[in-house]
């Protein structure tokens, strides 16, 4: 077996580097690109930390072999803000990260990111949103901090501004 | 091109500090936690670990592993010059096992590389031979059992850890003359912490010969002082820095192998290495909640008044003494607190087993014997014929008292949160409701902010603070305590702008670095809001003074004549003094402005062997109800809601507060329905992964009413107390209580599984048909 040139798509530009066809995209974000806003809480596809969009699909990045994603776009927590920027360029933040500073949906922040590439992706996919939506979304998102009544609470606010913004 | 200014979004408005201050780095990715950094030339370390809980080493060779491509150095041998330990008189542990294993999981050498997958690949080849011994998994097994080899042969007590016998009052005379006296025994099962975070710490050993360990860790200066004895060098040559904690829950409360094999390695590659846990590795770190078998007896009046109780614990301490000399006498310190308890006796003994080694998790030593404690109440309750919440009413400790064991209790507002509960839940309505299997439990608690005496016992302040304000009119507060993530950096900010009354967007804090930081003992017994927030605020308001002086004297007038509003200093009959301006002339006056803050608790009242481990400046309180159903048929509970009250004095920021009260009483209900640290026959953890140990998700959270009463308390910052840990422990016996209400089962033992309550159902219905 041998390294292979893989060309990514991150956050809207073009990587290109050596990599196992076998390394997670995980790995491939946090330790080749540096991008460590996507966290390890489990390596195993249990906790939900490592969240990312591929092509717009929150996606666990640490079960993803980075040969599989090769012609996709990824989206990052680091690359959230420029994503809804280029939709509503008012702002470099999207109102999910607004939300959750807000609503004090944020204690060690460990899950955070994960639990916000889940609940953009939701904001984006449903327009009313209703509370069943949130807990089947979130389902395998693990936070140990809050107790999720603040992180229920920063999407319902986010839906709101998303829908007032429109 | 056009650069648009980003949106600006006020954490603060003026003294009013609305959002958590790290907030915003968290939801961008900024945030840098241990596994995220990145120092030139790092090499990788990984661990390689006992696969047996109890063995002898044979055999460990390096040599296979060292030829592999990547491999940079691999260590064995103890790691340490000196064993090492967080209590000073219990220091039983090496970085790595020599003669013995005495957990799964125990690092027996250690590798590092230029890659993780170089490391791992090279681990495998480190060649480690065993004889294996049958595992001690029971406290005590060997007593019964002499043929067992003992965890610790070496130790005169054998792996007896401790014994504690402690009485108060005569309690066998309560006993004597009681109008009724009841008992229980109860199994506590043990619990994990499970932090998101896996733990992670980069070390380096420089040039100079010093060194730098950045780590996730909820106690930095302690880590400091336990890498001084481990490897034998000054504490003055170590800084101990924390990164950005993922959650601690009292995980990461002291120096872990891992910590030192970054060390090391690095001395012996030359590279900084840095070693990140995977999740199986910290479940075998652990330091968790301990299982405790307790039994209760108590002896009461005809009024519902208790007149004695007798306490017994068995704590199962697993394979290293962690924090469980304090753990242990924690099982019995904290009854007296919520109870006036005449005469008490106690007593405890914790067991070295093969097991990972448990410590303190969130309610320390608390949790276990509250859960009992609650639920024996509710039985004497209903044999008395009293409502459950006014026999607890009947014997609260009163505000601004002595237990008996010799704890000042301060402020108490445990009779409003019992009121507070009983009237939110619509608690006298409960048996009206006519729905089967449907119940209210009711139980409450009490937690410490802050421990009374420090680890190591000395005179010198439990935290410190050092602040400055530049030129720029910034005010930077240096403080060594580790916020991991329930806020407390937020709490200085709160404080300083208050104490000061300036913006909030003018602080800055720096914390957790044993370099540029005064001590702070560290985030652990619920006691940096109390501790530091005291630190700070002496600092500020010596701060505080410093600039009046100077406005006084600039403007030649008397202190009585300068009052301050905000940013501005009002000097009658002339101009005001914007703070800025205050600012310049007093480093004019005095030079660059610094100010120092610190904070000793008082002094301990009792003077018995184990008098350090209970008191505190200030207690706080919980109650909680559960409204729970019971499923006859598969035996699950749902929990439909839940009450809580906490009294934390002031609350001093409610988003954290709130968040603090829900996180705890979340992992409080894990606790009672689906956690558990359970071991094979063999000695195997059954599921150390996050399939196999189950933390409550989204869809398992009830809705939770919370409630924040209480009144300032004096000793507290403001007036603030704890909020950390308290709300975790009635959330156990209040669900226990509630299952009993709905379908008069009686359950003695956690987590409440299906299986226990089918079990408790079909016993109950054998009782019936006899
Ligand atoms: S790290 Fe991918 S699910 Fe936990
Ligand atoms: S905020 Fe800590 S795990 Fe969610």
């Amino acid at each position: 077996m041998s390294q292979n040139l893989v060309e990514l798509s991150v956050n809207g530009s073009i990587q290109v580097m050596w990599a196992w066809e076998s390394d997670t995209l995980l790995h491939v974000l946090r330790e080749v690109l540096g991008l460590t806003g996507t966290k390890n809480g489990c390596e195993a596809g249990h906790c939900g930390a490592c969240t990312v969009w591929i092509d717009g699909i929150p996606r666990l990045a640490c079960l993803t072999p980075v040969g599989s994603v090769v012609n996709s776009e990824i989206t990052t927590v680091e690359g959230l803000g420029s994503w809804w920027q280029e939709r509503h360029p008012s702002s470099h933040y999207h109102p999910i990260q607004r939300a959750f500073v807000e609503s004090g949906a944020v204690q060690c922040g460990f899950c955070t990111p994960g639990m916000l590439m889940a609940a953009a992706a939701l904001l984006r996919d449903v327009k009313f949103l209703t509370d069943q939506d949130i807990l089947e979304r979130l389902a395998g998102h693990l936070c140990r901090c809050t107790g999720y009544e603040q992180i229920v609470q920063a999407i319902r606010q986010a839906a709101l501004t998303e829908v007032t913004e429109q | 091109m056009t650069v648009k200014a980003p949106d600006l979004i006020p954490m603060s408005l003026g003294t009013n500090v609305k959002h958590r201050i790290d907030a915003w780095a968290k939801v961008t990715g900024q945030a840098l936690y241990a596994d995220d950094i990145r120092w030139p030339n790092m090499a990788y370390g990984v661990l390689v670990a006992s696969p047996y809980p109890h063995a002898r080493i044979v055999k460990i060779d390096l040599e296979p592993a060292r030829t592999r491509p990547g491999v940079l150095a691999a260590i064995a041998g103890p790691g340490s010059v000196a064993p090492y330990g967080i209590m000073p008189s219990t220091q039983d542990e090496q970085a790595m096992a020599t003669e013995k294993v005495i957990y799964l999981g125990e690092p027996v050498a250690a590798i590092a590389a230029t890659t993780l997958d170089a490391a791992r690949e090279a681990a495998h080849h480190i060649l480690c031979e065993y004889e294996m011994l049958k595992p001690v998994l029971r406290p005590g097994v060997e007593q019964a059992r002499p043929l067992i080899d003992p965890v610790h042969p070496e130790r005169p007590q054998k792996d007896l850890f401790k014994e504690v016998d402690l009485e108060f009052g005569d309690t066998a005379e309560g006993f004597v003359h009681a109008f009724k006296t009841a008992e229980d025994t109860f199994f506590y099962q043990g619990s994990a912490h499970v932090a998101m975070e896996p733990h992670s710490a980069l070390g380096y050993w420089t040039p100079e010969g010093r060194v730098e360990l950045v780590t996730a860790t909820q106690t930095p200066h302690y880590v400091q002082r336990e890498l001084a004895v481990a490897l034998g060098i000054d504490t003055y040559r170590i800084r101990v820095r924390t990164s950005v904690v993922g959650g601690g829950f009292g995980g990461k409360s002291e120096l872990f192998p891992h910590e030192i094999a970054t060390v090391l390695l690095s001395r012996a590659c030359g590279r900084p290495v840095k070693i990140t846990l995977s999740r199986e590795e910290v479940f075998y770190a652990h330091r968790g909640r301990h299982p405790v078998s307790m039994k209760v007896k108590t002896a009461w009046d005809n009024n519902g008044k208790i007149q004695a109780m007798d306490f017994q614990s068995v704590l199962d301490g697993g394979a290293y003494a962690s924090y469980g000399l304090a753990t242990t006498y924690y099982t019995g310190a904290l009854q007296t607190v919520s109870y006036a308890i005449p005469r008490y006796h106690f007593h405890a003994e914790r067991w070295y087993t093969n097991k990972p080694p448990c410590g303190p998790k969130r309610g320390h030593g608390t949790t276990q014997p509250r859960a009992l404690l609650e639920v024996h109440f509710d039985r004497v309750a209903r044999e008395l014929g009293i409502d459950p919440i006014e026999l607890r009413r009947r014997n609260l400790t009163p505000p601004y008292s002595v237990t008996v064991n010799q704890l000042e209790v301060g402020s108490s507002g445990l009779q409003t949160c019992l009121d507070k509960v009983e009237s939110l839940s619509n608690w006298h309505a409960r048996h009206v409701r006519h729905e089967p299997d449907r119940g209210l439990g009711f139980a409450c608690s009490t937690y410490l902010s802050g421990a009374g005496l420090p680890i190591y016992w000395n005179s010198l302040p439990h935290s410190g603070v050092r602040m400055a304000v530049n030129r720029d009119g910034s005010v930077q507060v240096f403080c060594g305590l580790t916020d991991i993530g329930q806020g407390a950096e937020t709490m200085l900010v709160v404080l300083v702008a208050k104490a000061l009354g300036i913006n909030a967007d003018r602080i800055r804090v720096h914390t957790a670095d044993t370099a540029t930081t005064p001590v702070d003992l560290g985030s652990y017994s619920s006691r940096v809001s109390m501790m530091a927030g005291n630190a700070v605020l002496e600092a500020a308001q010596r701060m505080h003074q410093i600039l009046k002086d100077s406005v006084c004297a600039h403007k030649g007038v008397e202190p009585s004549q300068v009052t301050q509003d905000g940013e501005v200093f009002h000097v009658q009959g002339d101009e005001a003094v914007p703070f800025t301006q205050a600012v310049l002339w007093a480093e004019e006056d005095i030079g660059p402005l610094t100010t120092f803050g610190s904070y000793t608790p008082p002094k301990v009242l009792g003077h018995y062997k184990g008098a350090g481990v209970g008191p505190s400046p200030a207690y706080s309180f919980t109650a909680c109800v559960a409204d729970v159903k019971v499923d006859r048929g598969d035996g699950r509970i749902r929990v439909h809601h839940l009450w809580v009250a906490h009294d934390l004095g002031t609350p001093l920021h409610r988003p954290s507060v709130e968040g603090q009260i829900r996180g705890g009483v979340v992992m409080g209900l894990g606790e009672v329905l689906m956690e558990r640290q359970v071991f094979n026959p063999d000695g195997r953890h059954r599921g150390p992964h996050l399939l196999g140990y189950l933390i409550p998700s989204i869809q398992d959270i009830p809705p939770i009413t919370v409630a924040v009463v209480g009144e300032p308390d004096p000793k507290g910052p403001m007036g603030a107390k704890e909020v950390g840990q308290g709300p975790l422990n009635p959330v156990i016996p209040a669900v226990i209580n509630a299952i009993s209400d709905a379908v008069g089962i009686d359950l003695n033992e956690t987590p409440v599984t299906p299986d226990n309550v089918l079990r408790a159902l079909d016993q109950q219905s054998r009782r019936q048909r006899l």
